[in-house]
């Protein structure tokens, strides 16, 4: 038996001892998960336990809501989504959009940060596990909302235009950062944990709003 | 990734790596009775994806090759093994020493002894350790389907199908056993890594898929031989026996998770989680998947 895991198990003794008559409290209980998972998990290939253990403030807080069965208060929410919104990294050459093809593929490949996974492996966008986006592709989940005619039913005819600019904007936002429109989405942030980089994001914006993709179609 | 990919063209599927241990005349059959499968399903082409999935799972219920391990893991348990070549016939997993029917329906449970919550193998390796002279720590660091590590899996499958179709029935009288339930629904819901994905990403609502996968809520009973109540399963996308250890350790790989130790606190904590939701539910152990 090694040193963590003992050291856990004698948290574990400590607080069945200290809770015998009413059971450890919330907070008890939050520190002694955090403590289990220190001890249970290790690194692995390029997965650092601490950096993905240590959640930041939106992942904690969410967390705790959703143990607790209620959403966060308003307040909260709006305090993460602010937070969030204020982190997204805009085009620095305000170019928003890129090459609807090649955003397909990124849609449809889930590769990328397993620990089976290289440094070097392009990281897909996982988008169809989640989303229906082309018609044409029938292995879709359905987590998220469909994005099929995403571009179309938002009325946007030309994705370059003043009139479409908040649609676009918004597009680039949700994908770089969810959380930045709902605090406690399932959606990765794909630009804020550095999944997708820019050039990747523009042709998923390039996937859903440019008239010429199939999803528009 | 873990998905069936289906075209309209027809299916392609990432099937039949088969495991070596697995007679070829099994492989055999299985890859012809998918490839009817796969054939009836664009040859009517009006039939859905999921219609013709559903026939090919059926198609699979014929033959598991589970009972291979099944058969082995039986074995197992009366042979001599270990430094002390000793048998495993007065191993306790729950019901006293040597008894293995109704056991896995009531695990993990707090066993006295180790003064520990235990899932079945993390049992199994104490029973290995005291009994057989095994080293436990050794077999638990082991990769999945290397060495020792394969016993344990013919073990856990051999008592899981000894309570076939009895009804889960987690004990939840130990403050231990209490406790664990709470820390592993706290490690559901945990969310984490690159992808902010905790367990409940996928698994916190009802008739939800991944790709064609569906996924089953598992933050309440799923139902019978759903979810916990399936494992340990014979895979067929890769021809590998996986026990419930190996299924938690996957899906934290796709999570974007660290590694979870085998027999860890967490994942006996989730699997108490899993378990108690699951009271009541039929168990189908050893089940054959995709």
């Amino acid at each position: 038996m090694n040193k963590k895991t003992t050291w856990t198990l004698a948290a574990l003794a400590a607080l069945v001892v200290a809770g015998c008559a009413t059971g450890p409290s919330v907070s008890e209980l939050n520190d002694l998960a955090r403590q289990v998972a220190k001890a249970s998990f290790r690194d692995e290939g390029i997965v650092k336990a601490d950096k993905v253990l240590n959640a930041d403030e939106t992942n904690r807080l969410c967390s705790e809501a959703d143990v607790a069965g209620k959403p966060l208060d308003e307040a909260m929410a709006k305090r993460i989504e602010e937070t969030n919104l204020k982190a997204i990294q805009w085009p620095a050459d305000g170019q928003f959009l890129g090459d609807w093809k090649q955003g397909e593929a990124i849609a449809q490949s889930g590769r990328g940060l397993t620990f089976t996974d290289t440094a070097n492996t392009v990281n897909g966008g996982n988008c169809y596990n989640c989303h229906q986006i082309d018609q044409k592709e029938i292995s879709f989940g359905t987590i998220g909302p469909s994005l099929y005619h995403y571009g179309k039913i938002r009325g946007v005819t030309d994705p370059a235009s003043e009139a479409a600019k908040p649609i676009v904007e918004y597009t680039w936002g949700k994908i770089w950062n969810s959380k930045a429109y709902n605090a406690c989405s399932n959606m990765p942030r794909a630009g804020h944990s550095g999944i997708l980089n820019a050039t990747q994001i523009r042709h998923l914006v390039a996937l859903l709003l440019d008239p010429n993709s199939p999803v528009n179609k | 990734m873990l998905v069936w990919r289906v075209k309209s063209k027809g299916l392609t599927l990432l099937l039949f790596e088969q495991n070596k241990e697995v007679t070829m005349q099994r492989s055999r059959l299985l890859f012809w009775m998918a490839a009817a499968a796969l054939s009836c399903a664009s040859a009517l082409a009006q039939k859905t994806a999921s219609q013709g999935i559903d026939e090919y799972r059926a198609m699979l219920q014929d033959g598991n090759p589970a009972e291979l391990f099944e058969a082995k893991g039986e074995g197992l348990w009366t042979q001599k093994r270990g430094p002390k070549n000793a048998t495993l016939e007065k191993c306790d997993l729950g019901k006293g020493p040597g008894v293995v029917k109704g056991v896995f329906v009531e695990l993990p449970r707090f066993f006295a002894d180790t003064g520990r919550v235990q899932d079945l193998e993390s049992r199994l390796l104490t029973c290995m350790e005291t009994l057989q002279g095994f080293n436990a720590a050794e077999i638990a660091k082991t990769g999945f389907g290397k060495g020792e590590q394969n016993n344990v899996t013919a073990l856990a499958t051999w008592i899981a199908s000894e309570s076939k179709d009895m009804r889960f029935n987690l004990s939840q009288s130990h403050p231990q056993e209490k406790t664990f339930y709470e820390v592993g629904k706290r490690l559901f819901f945990q969310r984490g890594g690159p992808h902010d994905f905790a367990c409940a990403s996928c698994h916190g609502e009802d008739g939800k898929r991944i790709r064609l996968q569906d996924l089953p809520n598992l933050t309440k009973n799923p139902g019978d031989g759903v979810g916990f109540a399936a494992w340990p399963a014979y895979r067929v996308s890769n021809g590998q026996m996986w026990g419930m250890q190996q299924r938690l350790n996957d899906c934290y790989r796709q999570q974007r998770f660290p590694y979870p130790g085998f027999g860890s606190d967490a994942t006996i904590a989730l699997g108490v989680y899993l378990g108690v939701n699951s009271k009541g539910s039929a168990s189908i152990a050893p089940a054959i998947k995709r």
